[in-house]
């Protein structure tokens, strides 16, 4: 067998996939994460809970009602999204007024809850989530082992990654949510229902983080705090991305995780940090992000 | 200091002077440590607006530095304090280099982020004892002569630390450096029209900062003598913004309080375990939604001088 700079290259590619898939989380949160900030000027600190919130949702399905896995796909996000208009609708609509810091501080808040709630519950172990029967094994391409659920994450993750761009970028719906995010008074007066479309906006955003909660719960064990840890990375993808622009966040989550499998494998101690270290290193060349407008 | 003010402080003096009369010492030491740490949040995010998510980083690192320099390198106690403040102003100096770039909601995100490199670091680095921490870290005597293992020798070092450092809070916001703090809270656009070099402004403040939490987080690692993860967690970077918010963003005392009272109900309700988070996130939405003054902020709002009460966001 050959080796890639004194590495095997079943470890290589084996971190490389690892990568890609916590790539794809990275994407999707972000994405979540810009598309509610585009419009309600807020950063949703609750997104790390509503992504364990999504898993959880499976786990019980299965658990207590025997719903499989595809449908935890589907009611995972309908469930947590419709919590979050909850939110929005009660509590997140008051501070729009304010100063954005606001929002921080009550979602922040709000993560707590419901992460205390869920420990309370259920106790901080990971609880076991068993890989659908359709996508268990896996192939056998040479060179590594692929498993065809982690090939079904990257794809999956993909396809919705680039449905939700699809939507801002190229449809009429999506022309009138850019255009509220530039001006929301303007095209208020144009007769549309602006405040009814951040409340979906902010429902859409939180079913992401929900559906990758879903899709990460074979993967990593249900436990109430799989978000609390992964929502601080992906704050930093958002601050090295930049926030501007929908592609942006989803090639920066994609190579991102990436680069950290491959820090994996040549300087395991690193890992951990990489992504903050490179958020520093963009911060001293480019500070607006790779992708963003100087604010 | 106008009379309200010169009041106040002096009453809540005599009330630290004759507390450990009463009240458990280390329970109060706790109590002035984390003010300490709070009053140095909040010459950041109460009067230059910038509220920074990681603070951990420097109260823990700090905490850190002070336990090992005392237990391995023998120095007193008042040296190693003296290193914390160092430790905390110079990561300070590189963190808020980095996050000063960005405004708003990205400060934040960047500070928190940066904070966990030194949270991982803390994990990793072999000197810092992982998971255990650096335990039966020894008091020493301060300057040789105060036994700080006595309980209120150590109480009154504790406190002159704080009101030293509540002094140099207030001090720093109103000198002529201060003024053009606030001036960049409230317009830093204008600011920079003025002429002022804003960045050097708010670089200074961030340092100054963070070396008063470092002060805090050394000298709560000897209160304790052990200086553990807990402290460069990001949980304590919220919890320092919990206790600011509390007592209200922006007001001198605010801070004080706010510890006073974060610091009370989690004594009261440890045996509660992960309750304590869930009534903290509470406490969180309900001060963001109803309560956006604090304790001090509303007291001074409804009491004070006409206009002496910050005014709880809003731009």
């Amino acid at each position: 067998m050959f080796e890639l700079l004194g590495i095997p290259p079943q470890a290589l590619f084996g971190q490389l996939l690892i990568g890609l898939i916590n790539g794809a989380f990275y994407a999707m949160l972000s994405l979540g994460l810009a598309v509610i900030f585009g419009l309600l000027n807020i950063i949703n600190f609750t997104h790390g809970a509503q992504y364990m919130m999504g898993a959880f949702v499976a786990y019980l399905s299965l658990t207590h009602l025997g719903l499989a896995y595809w449908w935890a796909l589907l009611l995972a996000p309908i469930a947590v999204g419709l919590f979050g208009i909850l939110l929005e609708r009660t509590m997140l609509h008051r501070l729009y007024k304010l100063d954005h810091l606001y929002g921080l501080l009550l979602t922040f808040g709000l993560a707590l809850i419901v992460e205390g709630f869920f420990r309370n519950q259920y106790g901080s172990s990971g609880l076991p989530y068993s890989i659908p029967a359709e996508l268990r094994g896996g192939y056998n391409l040479g060179f590594m082992f692929l498993p065809t659920y982690r090939a079904w994450v990257v794809v999956a993750s993909v396809i919705v990654c680039f449905g939700t761009w699809f939507v801002i970028e190229r449809t009429k719906l999506g022309a009138y949510l850019r255009a509220a995010t530039e001006n929301p008074t303007l095209v208020q007066a144009f007769g549309v229902n602006v405040p009814r479309m951040v409340t979906l906006t902010y429902g859409f955003g939180v079913a992401l983080a929900a559906f990758a909660g879903v899709m990460a719960a074979p993967i990593y064990q249900v436990s109430p705090l799989m978000g609390a840890n992964l929502i601080i990375v992906v704050f930093a993808v958002v601050v090295i991305g930049g926030m501007g622009s929908i592609l942006g966040a989803i090639v920066t989550g994609f190579g991102l995780g990436v680069i950290e499998g491959l820090t994996k494998v040549f300087y395991p101690e690193a890992s951990n940090t990489v992504i903050f270290v490179i958020m520093a290193i963009v911060l001293t060349i480019k500070p607006a992000g790779l992708f963003g407008r100087a604010t | 200091m106008d009379r309200g003010t010169r009041i106040t402080f002096l009453a809540m003096v005599a009330l630290l002077v004759a507390a450990p009369y009463v009240l458990y010492p280390v329970f109060l030491m706790k109590v002035l440590c984390f003010a300490l740490f709070a009053c140095a949040f909040n010459l950041l995010v109460g009067y230059v607006g910038l509220l920074s998510f990681g603070h951990a980083a420097f109260f823990g690192s700090a905490g850190y530095v002070t336990a090992y320099t005392v237990k391995m390198w023998g120095l007193p106690p008042e040296l190693g304090i003296l290193l914390g403040a160092v430790t905390g102003a110079a990561l300070g100096l590189v963190i808020g280099w980095l996050a000063i770039r960005r405004q708003g909601i990205y400060f934040a995100m960047i500070t928190l982020a940066l904070s966990q490199i030194v949270f991982f670091y803390a994990v990793q680095a072999p000197w810092t004892g992982g998971e255990d921490g650096i335990q039966s870290v020894p008091r020493g005597h301060l300057f040789g002569v105060v036994d700080l293992q006595r309980p209120l020798g150590m109480y009154y070092t504790v406190l002159a630390l704080f009101l030293a450092g509540f002094l140099l809070v207030y001090r720093i916001i109103h000198s002529p450096f201060g003024q053009v703090l606030k001036a960049i809270r409230e317009n830093e656009p204008r600011t920079v029209s003025l002429g002022y070099e804003t960045d050097r402004y708010k670089l200074l403040a961030f340092v100054l900062s963070a070396m008063l939490a470092g002060v805090a987080g050394g000298t709560k690692s000897l209160v304790f003598q052990l200086a553990s993860l807990t402290d460069v967690q990001w949980q304590m970077s919220g919890e320092v913004v919990l206790m600011t918010l509390v007592g209200g963003l922006g007001t001198i005392f605010g801070p004080v309080v706010g510890a006073a009272v974060i610091v009370t109900m989690q004594n009261y309700l440890a045996e509660f375990g992960s309750w304590v988070t869930i009534i903290q996130g509470f406490i969180f939405v309900v001060c963001v939604l109803t309560f956006r003054r604090g304790i001090v902020g509303e007291i001074m709002g409804r009491f004070g001088p006409k206009g002496a009460a910050p005014t709880g966001g809003g731009h």
